[in-house]
């Protein structure tokens, strides 16, 4: 191996280190706060990465009818919730109308977008937009259907939802998109000297979203009190109840963040690797392996040790190319025999 | 002597159970606007219970009127939106979080809503417990029993609530904290908060209080105004005069 070859492989592994960050993160925000481990964080990246291929290729994705669908159901529940409780109370509530009118408006919106303009000539940010606006919404409304109504089950009835769910969207994920991998244009054409070896223009965007998103992320959290309050309900969830911060709200919002990340990473990498309706999930086990050597709780080291995995994956591919995923997957033995002969029982706040 | 129409708080034929039994057997209270109004009763009488019911944690049955509307299911999180503060007896901290932001969370809804005046607020609670305020980068979950109390007590008005409740205040305090939990108590009522106060220090309790009840087994054994059953034989027998008795044993 010489100097070039280290390069264009540390190039390639910390652009997939990036993202596997960024999984990572997004995994363990919802595991923390909800207590749910988001198995189909990778079809939220095969979903903006398809979608937005498909987008470029100037068909108008069938996912828009299957959001139409979900919002149609969600919002027939909680108008019937509304009219349970308005009957009882003797007074109905009529938020929720105005709530279900946004949601389809906005839905219904987003329809007419797609197939009234001409996808393939529309600017790429505009592409980007489009597709972040499509995927993301699924977030909060899954957490609806699927989660809200078993929130305070026991976590492995969680678990094992987060299975079905995931399982179900690569089905659907097969039947919208079909069998064919796609590609999408990258961001941009040029590339860029550094040393020898050129260094391709999508790396550095991935890396640089990936930081921007890790910075906001990091501000969001410690600054704004929206952020602390889901800290708070992953802290000490009555507590959290006590002050107003309801655990359905928490919820939604994480789930469409935990959305959002998964779609922008597979918007940023779709460029460069070829992504399959069933990708999505080696990509996210990955993202989840730098979150157990974090522990599922440090937010920093979980980054870290995404960043490793990529980097470990990217040189095994060299060496030993057959067996790069088993390399990467072993990482967490070693790891997991650390934690339990170092971690003591800490004694469980009161 | 209470107008319905300014009743804050009024509960009727409150219902809990725990599995098959029965924690709370048909309780009857209300809290006046502007007034303290406390529930003393010995160990596992439901006091604890019957907060947390009110506020929703627990499901019940029978009927909760706050604010003059009826909650079908009382729901926490309407209910704190609606000015309704509990402070539990296990106080629910967010251990990992300094005392500063505890505080600022206190006030998550008033925010939520567009209400950006919450540095007055966050001034008020810390000249009402200037410990909080010299402990504000401090982690909740390092401070001692006595501070987290007033932390507990100081995020629950954060969110400027009409009735606050209060689940044993005192519990573990030093007598000189008590005293001082007890004077902010009363300054609170000042202020126009009324307050449902859960006490084993019955005597301070009573002392403050308008009007008191007593909870025993799941039901209410007596009620009466405070300074009424301060006087009251059974009362002063069950629960003040055994608590002096006490005391002079440990002096002697
Ligand atoms: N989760 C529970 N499951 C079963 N029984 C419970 C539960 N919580 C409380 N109890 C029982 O209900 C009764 C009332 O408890 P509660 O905590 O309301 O008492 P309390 O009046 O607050 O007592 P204390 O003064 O000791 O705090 C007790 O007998 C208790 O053992
Ligand atoms: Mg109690």
């Amino acid at each position: 191996m010489n100097f070039q070859i280290a390069v264009l492989l540390g190039q390639d592994g910390v652009t997939n280190g990036a993202i596997y960050a960024l999984l990572a993160l997004s995994i363990l925000l919802v595991f923390t706060v909800t207590r749910i481990l988001l198995i189909p964080q990778g079809e939220f990246v095969t979903f903006g990465a398809l979608t937005m291929a498909a987008i470029q290729s100037g068909k108008p994705t069938a996912l828009g009818w299957l959001l139409l669908a979900l919002v149609l159901i969600d919002c027939a529940l909680d108008l019937r919730q509304m009219w349970k409780t308005g009957k009882q109370a003797g007074a109905m509530n009529y938020g929720e109308i105005k709530w279900s009118a946004i949601k389809i408006g906005y839905t219904a919106m987003l329809l007419v977008l797609l197939h009234s303009l001409t996808l393939a000539d529309i600017p790429m940010l505009a592409q980007a937009l489009l597709t972040l606006a499509l995927v993301v919404p699924f977030g909060p409304i899954l957490y609806r259907l699927f989660f809200q109504p078993i929130a305070s089950a026991h976590s492995l009835v969680l678990l094992i939802v987060s299975i079905a769910l995931h399982v179900a969207m690569v089905g659907i994920g097969l039947l919208l998109f079909g069998p064919e991998g796609a590609r999408t244009a990258p961001f941009s054409d040029s590339g860029f000297r550094l040393g020898p070896v050129m260094l391709k223009s999508q790396t550095l965007w991935v890396i640089l979203v990936s930081i921007a998103l890790i910075v906001m992320l990091f501000i969001a959290f410690e600054r704004t009190l929206y952020g602390k309050a889901l800290r708070a309900t992953a802290v000490n969830r009555m507590g959290a109840r006590l002050m107003g911060i309801s655990p359905v709200f928490a919820g939604k919002v994480t789930f469409a963040m935990a959305t959002f990340i998964g779609a922008l990473s597979g918007i940023l990498i779709a460029p460069i690797t070829t992504l399959y309706f069933d990708s999505g999930f080696i990509i996210s086990l990955k993202g989840f392996v730098g979150a157990i050597i974090g522990g599922l709780a440090s937010y920093p080291i979980a980054a870290i040790g995404a960043v490793a995995v990529g980097m470990v994956e990217a040189f095994s591919m060299f060496w030993a190319s057959n067996y790069k995923e088993i390399i990467v997957f072993t990482l967490i033995i070693p790891f997991l025999l650390w934690r339990s002969l170092t971690s003591r029982h800490v004694e469980e706040e009161e | 002597m209470m107008n319905a129409s300014e009743l804050l708080l009024d509960v009727r034929q409150l219902r809990v159970a725990y599995g098959k039994v029965e924690a709370l057997t048909g309780i009857d209270l209300r809290v006046p606007k502007g007034q303290i109004v406390t529930v003393i009763g010995p160990n596992g009488a439901g006091k604890t219970t019957l907060l947390s019911a009110i506020m929703g944690i627990l499901p019940s049955k029978g009927e909760v009127h706050f604010d003059g509307r009826l909650q079908p299911v009382p729901e926490v999180e309407k209910l704190v939106g609606q000015g309704l503060g509990l402070v539990p007896e296990k106080r629910e901290l967010f251990a990992t979080m300094s005392v500063q932001d505890n505080l600022e969370l206190g006030a998550f809804l008033r925010y939520r809503r567009g209400d950006r005046h919450l540095a007055t607020t966050l001034a008020e609670v810390y000249s009402l417990f200037p410990r909080l305020f010299e402990r504000r980068h401090q982690q909740a979950g390092t401070l001692s029993g006595g501070e987290r109390q007033m932390l507990a007590i100081g995020r629950a008005l954060m969110g400027k609530p009409q009735l606050l409740m209060l689940d044993e205040p005192s519990l573990g305090l030093a007598p000189l904290i008590t005293r001082e939990i007890f004077r902010i108590i009363t300054d609170l009522r000042r202020q126009g908060v009324s307050i449902l106060l859960v006490e084993q220090n019955a005597r301070a309790a009573l002392k403050v209080a308008d009007y008191a009840y007593v909870l025993e087994g799941g039901a209410v054994a007596m009620e009466g105004p405070a300074a009424q059953l301060a006087d009251d034989q059974r009362v002063i027998e069950a629960y003040l005069g055994l608590a002096s008795k006490h005391q002079e044993l440990l002096a002697s």
